[in-house]
């Protein structure tokens, strides 16, 4: 069974959101890959993230992951302004695959919407999807 | 739901992640599929390849017949248990499979074909061997594994009897013998050191576990790709096909046009297209970050600046790409037109990212083998 945090909200398209804590300005999440999606693509070996200050529609291609198999489109859980890509993924592709909701992260992005809307889905309901998903 | 080799079960205990190809469920890899790479190039790893086509081929006039099907000659097998690879071509020179062929005896030479395009490949042998009284038949009985690396020799031999190790440990490359009940030969796929080793199937898991137990690796074919384009070794699919000749496929190698009385179907055609071969396959080395694709468009640098009429005629693909493990960057094979230059430009989802053409083997024996 994949590993599911309960704190965070995820979409369709496997990424999660996460309210960002910290250093992170007010209002911004931090998104990334689930561990499901990570463990379907295999090893990464290419990741490119936005650049800060791109401005991103809900559901927008913005980054890009490559394992050695194939490579894939992230789309933007929420609309809002990039503040950070995660750098060191240029160098360490392979932290998704080791460290997906840590490490990890693509990129945090500056929202007014809130994540609890209704277009993401619980953990709860994250893993039932799943669970359909592989019938 | 797919075919499935004897080690099926195997494969699912290990937790390998299951794909098909060519309409056999086959592992992709069994967690981490750049460390099964690595084992394979700094120590051993083994593959299960009982997907692919073990046929024997039996009569008086086997020889000759093989002489007539294959571009590669035969008559270059003078001691038994000699491989040979191959390709088997249409009369215009497509390439139908490329395959191994093994001189067992006068009367018996055994060839490998790939999984894919088995079925074909027997009907086109069934069809020819009728005319030379060879019979033709497929090894549904034998499983095949591939054990590879540096140090797979050493871990292999000790499943031996000491008579057979002893036999197996003095075959040269690219030759095999029959020990029975394996046949092993000391071929593969990866650019490394190594065994192949045919066996009853229903022997297969059990080997396959010893060979565990000594050490090796499994690994799968995510891997078994990754290694063969390092290896600089062609995917028939991708590499070569139906549609282009072995010329244009960096394969003139394998072809025997001497002796010049050897009449090989599709030599008419090819001797012909010798003349003028516009196209050949070369490497790619991918000079920034990103992943080479089979399918991306290669154009040549100095065309791409200016854009004339003559763009069109000076744009190649890329046949083979992926991300290379031993040297951290990305590799190709790719067909272009005969060129010059060194540099070419590949369009990598809408933009264009420098490459440097280099001559594969990209790695081979552990070693970087081109400028990094």
């Amino acid at each position: 069974m994949s590993n599911i945090p309960s704190d965070l909200r995820y979409t369709k398209s496997h990424e999660w959101v996460r309210q960002a804590h910290g250093e992170a300005p007010d209002g911004a999440v931090e998104v990334g890959i689930s561990e499901h999606a990570q463990s379907a693509l295999g090893d990464l070996v290419f990741v490119e993230v936005p650049q800060a200050g791109r401005s991103l529609s809900a559901g927008e291609a913005c980054a890009v992951v490559e394992s050695v198999k194939a490579a894939s489109d992230v789309y933007s859980p929420v609309s809002g302004k990039v503040v950070a890509g995660n750098a060191a993924l240029a160098t360490q592709p392979e932290l998704v695959n080791q460290d997906p909701y840590g490490a990890g992260w693509l990129f945090k992005v500056q929202t007014n919407v809130s994540i609890d809307g209704a277009a993401l889905m619980s953990a709860a309901d994250y893993a039932i999807y799943l669970a359909d998903e592989a019938k | 739901m797919g075919l499935k080799t004897a080690l099926y079960d195997t494969h699912v205990l290990l937790g390998a992640k299951i794909v098909d190809f060519g309409g056999w469920e086959m592992p992709l890899h069994y967690g981490s599929q750049i460390e099964e790479h690595h084992a394979v190039r700094r120590d051993a790893g083994m593959f299960d390849v009982s997907h692919m086509g073990v046929v024997d081929l039996r009569g008086d006039r086997v020889r000759e017949f093989l002489r007539n099907l294959l571009a590669n000659d035969v008559g270059r097998l003078k001691i038994p248990g000699k491989a040979l690879y191959s390709c088997m071509l249409l009369p215009n020179g497509g390439v139908i499979d490329d395959l191994i062929v093994y001189f067992m005896s006068e009367t018996w030479f055994r060839v490998v074909v790939n999984a894919g395009s088995r079925d074909k490949d027997l009907a086109w042998i069934r069809r020819h061997a009728a005319a030379f009284t060879v019979s033709v038949t497929e090894r549904h009985d034998l499983a095949m594994m591939a054990v590879q690396g540096p140090n797979a020799r050493e871990k292999t031999l000790p499943l031996l009897a000491p008579a057979q190790r002893t036999a197996a440990r003095d075959l040269a490359p690219f030759c095999g013998a029959a020990l029975d009940p394996w046949f092993i030969a000391r071929t593969g796929y990866t650019g490394e050191d190594g065994f192949e080793i045919v066996l009853p199937a229903h022997d297969a898991a059990k080997t396959w576990n010893a060979l565990r137990a000594q050490g090796i690796a499994p690994a799968g074919l995510g891997a078994r790709d990754t290694l063969r384009l390092e290896a600089g070794m062609n995917l028939y699919g991708n590499d070569m096909d139906e549609d282009h000749h072995p010329l244009e496929s960096g394969l003139a190698w394998t072809v025997a046009f001497e002796p010049g009385n050897r009449d090989f179907l599709g030599r008419q055609d090819l001797e012909n297209l010798q003349r003028g071969v516009g196209h050949e396959l070369v490497g790619l080395l991918l000079e920034e970050r990103g992943v080479l694709r089979s399918h991306q468009k290669v154009l040549m640098s100095d065309t791409a600046a200016n854009a004339d009429d003559s763009t069109a005629l000076l744009s190649g693909e890329v046949t083979s790409g992926t991300f290379s493990p031993t040297l951290n960057r990305s590799i190709a094979l790719a067909r272009v037109p005969r060129t010059t230059v060194s540099k070419v430009q590949v369009e990598i989802r809408g933009k264009l990212h420098t490459a440097s053409i280099v001559k594969p083997p990209f790695v081979r024996y552990g070693k970087i083998l081109i400028p990094v």
